[in-house]
């Protein structure tokens, strides 16, 4: 899926919770809404773009809250 | 007149809770004070004969057919007008009463003609009806002076005025007034001379009037009436149903002659809009019936070939095949479903079962995605619950309404006149709108703040209102501790109190004075009850869910939640909007919004539908798109939608569809969308089925089915036939079973019942054991999710900005005539009103590109360019202009672009940064446009080579 628009999206994400000032519940408020609300693909996709990147364009929101939470974001969540 | 048996006590009830006690014609009767002596009358049997006087509208007193006599009080007062007095002594009849009716009666005749037989009104006509009350039996004066001649208005492409059968009761004035808050007729004259007239025109197309037909509902001759009565004659039996149209619901009588509808009558029992109707409901139902309608199934392999009819059998097996295909090849993951907000609740139910059920996935998502989404996100996380806090008739308690990106008046018609009834009884008005809506200066109505803010700045507003609200102590401290969040209230006050926030700040963003902004917020929270309703000028936006977030923090600092009069409330566009995300139709959440990872409501689900579910959220529309486009999605089940034409980018809409292998579309008419489709199943009208809605203050109603099915199944057949064809059986008989299953499984849906739903006539969801008869008012004690929580809502202005190339923003709307993506009202004489989409710009603007009213507008945007009409309006202010996208051709999508609300992915359709030039042709797109359709058309007539004959 296009990934310029996955990051964009991503990053929107990221800003709406930059208003929180506890970084760590901010951090977990973007892995949440990604589990919550992404389609797998979408997810992981933007791991697959994470994990090659040189110069990622994710706000540093969204790359800490990915790093911090794989497991959330992408795993079985039963 | 209606067909409607309903008692007309000729005088609207009062509510008093004082009583009052009289006797009529000896019969003592207790009514509550401010009570007529005629509506008294009737309460105890007594109908007194009446002309000018009825039940919706306030008396008049003209018609002098009602009189009758009070002990010890001279003359012979009109009841209608004559209130009840306590130990008052009423004589309804008696010699002197009846010689003075059948004179007035005898005057009224000798200026009407006496063609009864051949009068359209004939059977149904109060002038009869009380001339034979009455006892009229000659008529002296039958060569006099008369109105006979008068020429009969025929402007009005859904009914007429004669003025030769005109009795100058002026219920059609009231009714323009009082109901609708028109004010399109006047009496001119006085006495003899005295004609019923449109304000500001020649004939009633010309003048102020909407076309609502509530004058033509009051009128009790055959003076207004509707051209199809006219035509073919009295309807002989009504069928109570619900409008297809927009999210106000009404309840509408179909009045018919076998399966013909002869035409819709707002029903006076309507719990939504208590007997009126706009233009669409009422008039524009012949789209239903339309030439154009499509209603044997088709398939073909690719878009560039013929379409072939073939059985539906064949269309079912086909479609179900094909689908199996895509999964065998592409991965389960690779087909998905969308469900239209304008089928009905036990149709998106079952699209979202099919999806989830017998695909085996989550990809289903509805045109709520476009619209409304971030309201279920923004509403959910603060109050709990995904749907507004009122009932409609909630505004008649409210002092303060302030109406945020919404258009009542042409949006939500029926709604908007009775938003303005209680405006003109002195409840205050701010409007937040980038436009000067028609709400902002209307007649009798005029907005004590209009917040013209800039497109895309609603989080900046809000915030500075509720800044004001913090930093004033205007806070209702006592609602807060007892019912919100502390420590999340905490957070939010420190956070909205930073200067950062105050109006002083952000007037540069949003282009709203400072001191306009202090005023209105002190105005919302101290001004008594205080209630928001907004609209898609709030969702949709790169912000929207933090916008509908925002507004919910400001109801709850203020105390604004939980009763009538205030609240918070989302005019939802398309009449089943709530309806279709209620029922599950959204990716992550199963009906009544519970997640996908929740494992007891998938237990749940997972033992009556008797397979194993997915955990996982699905795409939503635009990820659909993106994945079709990357070659990951290749299947897609459209029932009841128009993406093609109605969602933005559409060059990006329409290369994700040529991207299918298989689109199925399932609709009334080839619509944009089914151009690129390579199935259709036709589709049912809401007069072929029966089912529910829910509409936007959470009513259900039925539709019921008044004839059959044009293309012999209704929708939620189709749906089950493709089931069972794909191997997850489905038999349900009937759509009640069908609400039966999603009251067993939906908390919120529990009691509710076909068998309720006619005894109530519509019941407001929650309805549940706790609720049996419905909630009007939601969050009366605590919060759904307990205790109402603050949200932090920065302003994050949108990436969609205004540059030197595109220095100007555009805004969407919709105006009253035409409906969304104006295949239903495309398709009927609602034309006359809107036969194009328009641009409106300022003249400031204009001056500047040389544009001049009429021209001929190229509009350019990122993603694409269009052409349209401009049309200059001080309505605009400079840099902002503003169009509809009710025509395909018109191409409005073409222009907006894929940006949108952080957490739904709803499109930001409000702001797009646009450059307007003059030009004489229409644009490439257009163009292109033009000869596929071209192409598209020819493809439905023409045989497919080698096709059996
Ligand atoms: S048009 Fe009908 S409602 Fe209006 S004044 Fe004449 S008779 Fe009365
Ligand atoms: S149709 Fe509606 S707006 Fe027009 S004159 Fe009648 S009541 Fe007024
Ligand atoms: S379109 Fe809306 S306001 Fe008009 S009749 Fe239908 S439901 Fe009522
Ligand atoms: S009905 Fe009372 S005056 Fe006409």
């Amino acid at each position: 899926m296009n990934i310029e628009h996955l990051i964009h999206m991503a990053n929107q994400i990221g800003a709406y919770f930059e208003a929180e000032p506890d970084r760590a519940v901010a951090s977990a408020g973007v892995a949440d809404h990604l589990a919550r609300f992404w389609e797998k693909r979408m997810r992981q996709s933007l791991y697959a773009y994470l994990d090659s990147a040189q110069d990622s364009t994710l706000a540093p929101l969204v790359s800490e809250a990915l790093t911090r939470h794989r497991e959330r974001i992408l795993g079985k969540r039963q | 007149m209606s067909l409607q048996c309903h008692h007309d006590r000729g005088t609207p009830a009062r509510t008093s809770t004082q009583h009052v006690t009289l006797s009529i014609d000896g019969v003592p009767v207790t009514v509550p004070a401010g009570t007529s002596v005629m509506h008294a009358a009737a309460e105890a049997g007594i109908d007194i004969p009446k002309l000018c006087a009825t039940e919706q509208l306030e008396s008049f007193g003209s018609c002098r057919l009602c009189v009758v006599q009070v002990k010890n009080r001279r003359g012979y007062p009109a009841s209608c007008t004559t209130l009840v007095e306590e130990g008052m002594e009423v004589t309804t009849e008696n010699d002197a009463l009846f010689r003075l009716r059948r004179g007035v009666m005898e005057l009224y005749i000798s200026d009407h003609p006496l063609d009864c037989l051949t009068c359209s009104a004939n059977g149904n006509c109060e002038l009869q009806d009380q001339a034979g009350r009455v006892g009229l039996r000659e008529v002296r004066y039958a060569d006099g002076q008369n109105h006979l001649q008068e020429t009969t208005d025929t402007s009005n492409p859904y009914f007429a005025y004669d003025p030769s059968k005109c009795i100058v009761c002026s219920r059609c004035v009231r009714a323009c007034s009082d109901i609708q808050g028109t004010y399109a007729l006047t009496t001119t004259e006085r006495g003899f001379d005295s004609r019923i007239a449109a304000a500001g025109g020649e004939d009633f197309m010309s003048s102020e009037c909407v076309s609502c037909g509530a004058c033509v509902a009051a009128c009790p001759t055959a003076a207004l009436m509707e051209k199809s009565v006219i035509e073919m004659g009295q309807p002989q039996r009504s069928v109570t149903t619900t409008c297809a149209y927009c999210g106000v619901g009404c309840s509408l009588n179909a009045e018919m002659q076998g399966e013909k509808v002869i035409r819709m009558v707002p029903d006076l029992n309507g719990g939504a809009n208590h007997g009126h109707a706009c233009v669409k409901g009422r008039f524009a139902w012949g789209y239903a019936t339309h030439a154009d309608r499509i209603t044997t199934p088709m398939i073909r392999s690719s878009i560039r070939e013929p379409w072939r009819e073939v059985s539906w059998e064949e269309a079912i097996a086909h479609t179900a095949s094909e689908l199996r295909r895509l999964q065998e090849k592409y991965g389960a993951e690779s087909i998905g479903s969308i469900t239209s907000s304008r089928c009905s609740n036990e149709e998106t139910y079952l699209v979202q079962k099919l999806t989830r059920a017998a695909f085996g996935v989550n990809n289903v998502d509805t045109c709520a995605r476009v619209c409304h989404s971030p309201t279920g996100y923004g509403l959910k996380q603060t109050l709990g619950e995904s749907a507004g806090t009122q009932d409609f008739d909630s505004v008649m308690q409210a002092d303060v309404i302030m109406v945020i990106g919404a258009n009542p008046t042409d949006g939500h018609p029926v709604f908007g006149s009775r938003m303005k009834q209680r405006l003109r009884q002195g409840a205050k008005l701010i409007v937040a709108d980038p436009r000067a809506i028609d709400l902002v200066d209307t007649p009798h109505v005029r907005a004590t703040h209009h917040l013209k803010l800039l497109p895309g700045t609603n989080v900046a507003l809000i915030n500075a209102l509720a800044h004001v609200v913090v930093t004033e102590g205007l806070v209702d401290e006592d609602f807060v501790v007892d019912r919100c969040e502390a420590e999340a209230f905490n957070k939010w006050r420190t956070f909205i109190a930073d200067p950062r926030h105050s109006p002083e700040a952000t007037a540069s963003v949003t282009g709203v004075p400072a001191d306009e902004v202090r005023a209105a917020a002190r105005l919302y929270a101290t001004g008594g009850n205080a209630a928001i309703y907004y609209g898609l000028g709030v969702t949709e936006h790169s912000q929207g869910s933090t916008m509908v977030m925002g507004i919910a923090n400001l109801a709850m600092a203020t105390g604004n939640i939980g009763r009538p009069g205030v609240g918070v409330n989302p005019l939802r566009g398309q009449n089943n909007v709530q309806g279709s995300c209620d029922m599950g139709s959204f990716p992550h959440e199963l009906p009544g919004y519970r997640h996908v990872s929740d494992v007891a409501t998938r237990e749940l689900f997972e033992s009556v539908w008797g397979v194993p579910l997915s955990d996982e959220p699905g795409l939503r529309i635009p990820n659909m798109f993106d994945a079709a486009i990357a070659g990951s999605f290749k299947g897609l089940y459209v029932q009841g939608e128009d993406i093609a034409q109605s969602d933005p980018n559409t060059g990006h809409v329409t290369h994700a569809l040529e991207s299918l292998e298989c689109l199925v579309v399932q609709d009334l008419f080839l619509n944009e969308t089914a151009k690129f489709a390579h199935v259709f199943l036709p589709g049912a009208s809401f007069l072929e089925k029966d089912g529910t809605f829910t509409n936007a203050e959470r009513r259900i109603s039925r539709i019921r089915k008044v004839m059959r099915p044009l293309a012999t199944y209704a929708d939620w057949e189709v749906t089950q036939m493709l089931s069972n064809a794909l191997g997850y059986p489905m038999h349900y008989s009937h759509p009640s079973e069908i609400m039966d299953e999603i009251a067993r499984l939906t908390p919120t849906f529990h009691d509710v019942s076909y068998a309720k739903l006619d005894r109530l006539g519509s019941v407001q969801w929650p309805c549940n054991a706790e609720h049996p008869d419905g909630t009007p008012t939601m969050h009366v004690t605590e919060f759904v999710r307990g205790k109402g929580r603050f949200m932090l809502t920065e302003y994050v202005a949108t990436e969609e900005r205004v540059n030197r190339r595109f220095p100007l923003l555009l805004t969407t709307g919709r105006i009253l005539s035409q409906y969304n993506v104006g295949a239903q009202t495309r398709r009927t004489a609602n034309n006359v009103w809107h036969p194009e989409d328009i641009l409106e710009l300022h003249p400031v603007d204009a001056e500047d590109r040389g544009i001049r009213d009429g021209d001929w507008v190229g509009v350019q945007s990122r993603a694409g360019e269009t052409v349209l009409r401009a049309r200059i309006s001080e309505r605009m202010q400079p840099g902002v202009v503003y169009t509809t996208f009710h025509w395909p051709g018109s191409g409005a999508n073409v222009v907006t672009t894929e940006n949108s609300d952080w957490a739904t992915n709803c499109p930001e359709y409000k702001v797009t940064a646009v450059q307007l030039s003059r030009v004489e042709q229409p644009s490439t797109w257009q163009k292109q446009f033009a000869q596929f359709s071209e192409e598209q058309m020819k493809l439905l007539k023409q045989e497919p080579a080698g096709a059996p004959v």
